[in-house]
């Protein structure tokens, strides 16, 4: 656990960059910082691993003050992924995952093998270990730079706007695998961001911060959304939030009846019972189905682009297992709202 | 103007002792300014207030004529190869000074904050990081530090020295342009030597640098 008490810190042009911060990061958690620039997010950050040092209050990783350790023994105890990775350019990739267990006397060997098993924990070929940085996408030297911060095993994880330098398709791939690792791995997670769809998807706490250091709210994803605490909250989330608020449930509870026979539309199955389009008379219309773990923004989205105002529901193998309509869907996102706002 | 051909096959022992004595004081040179700018660099790009002072110390150094240097060193050195040694030693800090700083600036600050976030310690950072990614601007400085004093040797000709610079003094007092020649493109050729095996150098120890994706 990470805990921030009455921590203040002011730059010597006089700034305020962090303004009586109080705040716990639960242990084996992610916490997303978030906020516009110039809020004090990255100043936060970098306080826990001495990067910046407090003004005043206190900081603890796992009960002791980080300002009692010595600074570098501290940092390698803590993983940190910076934005467009700050790789080692004249290293390979696999010196480049192995500079913290170095760093520590765990010999050169030793430290090569931990870093070729992370490469495969990141998603990335062997092969890759022996090419330098410059070599690779945007999207492989974020993933290096995240198998570097992992190399000594830290149980902290510090990552400042980490996939704010590829481009979409990558940044939600990445997002994805951190979430399958953190699934495994359950570190204690401080994450930057400034996009506020990147920090509902990843974070189990949100805090949002204002201009000058304020923390204005901080709480879990559904409730931030449910019930932001002021109008700054709720116009960071922007006017989207009630859909940002279906994106956190999943689409599992909502009914599902037989596929309808006889109608304008029809639902065609191939050989092994697998959805393949709608048809009417004339016109074929292709069909994304959907599992029970995607999003009810996916199924609202899936049923507005439906010609039946259906949406196809298949097992994991893809097989149909009924169809849910447009009015379930709506009906179950109500209730999913008021619930979220009632539990909040 | 012949070259004599007789005059160089009887005088090949000399010329190579030359040569050699020539490329020793060229290489001592650049390696003590090496030495020397090492530190001065570092400490010019730490502290800012410093930087303009020495950049502006060996600027003005390298004003000073090359026999007047000589001049001055004789009462301490006399007319040995050390005083060629720290005449033309002298004359490299203004471009290896300059490269050196130039080279640690040139390391990204991304780069430096992700040692130290790494907890790497600032020595090991400048070993181990700084100086390596400064390498390609700090060998351009060796580069010309080490053609500059292969053609600077001759000047210790003056306190007896000068290595194929002899061939010159030689040939003009006795009109005999052979030995001149050979002085000439000697020189000329230890200096394309030299620069390349500098490029195979950097080339050896900057593999980051060699295959571009």
């Amino acid at each position: 656990m990470i805990q921030f008490d009455a921590v203040h810190k002011r730059f010597p042009n006089g700034t305020t960059a962090v303004h009586d911060l109080s705040l716990e990061m639960p242990e084996g958690g992610v916490t997303v910082l978030v906020g516009s620039s110039g809020c004090g997010k990255t100043t936060t950050l970098r306080m826990i691993n001495r990067m910046v040092e407090p003004t005043s209050g206190t900081i603890k990783v796992g009960g002791q003050d980080v300002t009692r350790q010595d600074a570098a023994e501290l940092r390698r105890s803590i993983g940190y992924v910076i934005q467009q990775s700050g790789l080692f350019p004249h290293r390979t990739v696999l010196d480049n995952i192995a500079t913290v267990p170095l760093l520590l006397g765990h010999g050169r060997r030793k430290a090569r093998a931990r870093a070729a098993e992370l490469l495969e924990t990141v998603g990335l070929a062997a092969d890759a270990g022996k090419r330098y940085p410059h070599q690779l996408s945007g999207g492989q030297q974020q993933r290096v730079g995240v198998a570097r911060a992992l190399a000594a095993d830290p149980p902290v994880l510090l990552m400042d706007e980490p996939f704010g330098a590829v481009d979409p398709v990558v940044r939600t791939q990445l997002q994805d695998e951190l979430l399958r690792l953190q699934k495994e791995l359950a570190k204690t997670i401080v994450f930057v961001t400034h996009d506020i769809d990147e920090a509902v998807r990843l974070g189990d706490r949100i805090a949002v911060f204002r201009t000058g250091g304020h923390l204005v709210q901080c709480a879990s994803p559904t409730e931030l959304l449910a019930r932001p605490a002021d109008d700054f909250v709720a116009d960071f989330l922007g006017a989207e939030r009630g859909l940002k608020l279906l994106s956190l449930t999943t689409l599992a509870d909502v009914p599902q009846g037989p596929a309808p026979e006889g109608g304008t539309w029809s639902l065609v199955l191939d050989a092994a019972n697998r959805p393949v389009h709608w048809a009417s008379k004339d016109t074929e219309i292709p069909v994304r189905p959907l599992t029970d773990n995607d999003s009810l923004l996916s199924a609202l989205n899936e049923s507005i682009a439906s010609p039946a105002g259906l949406i196809a529901r298949v097992d994991a193998a893809g097989v149909l297992t009924g169809v849910s309509s447009r009015d379930d869907i709506h009906t179950h996102a109500g209730q999913a709202h008021t619930e979220a706002r009632v539990a909040a | 103007m012949s070259v004599d051909w007789s005059w160089i096959g009887d005088h090949t022992d000399e010329l190579t002792t030359l040569t050699l004595s020539h490329l020793q004081a060229a290489l001592s040179a650049v390696f003590f300014g090496v030495l020397i700018s090492l530190p001065l660099a570092v400490i010019a790009h730490r502290v800012r207030p410093l930087r303009g002072f020495l950049l502006g110390v060996s600027n003005i150094l390298f004003t000073i004529p090359s026999i007047a240097i000589f001049v001055l060193l004789l009462p301490v050195s006399g007319l040995t190869r050390t005083t060629t040694v720290i005449g033309l030693t002298v004359y490299t800090l203004v471009v290896l000074l300059r490269n050196t700083v130039e080279g640690l600036d040139s390391v990204p600050a991304k780069t430096k904050e992700a040692a130290k976030a790494m907890g790497t310690r600032p020595l090991r950072t400048l070993l181990t990081v700084e100086f390596p990614l400064a390498l390609p601007v700090i060998m351009a400085g060796v580069r010309i530090a080490t053609v500059m004093s292969i053609s600077l040797v001759s000047v210790a000709t003056y306190i007896g020295d000068g290595g194929l610079g002899q061939l010159f003094t030689d040939g003009f007092q006795r009109d005999f342009p052979t030995p001149v020649i050979a002085g000439v493109v000697l020189t000329i050729l230890l200096a394309v030597v030299a620069d390349a095996a500098l490029v195979a150098l950097q080339y050896v120890l900057t593999p980051w640098k060699r295959r571009r994706a």
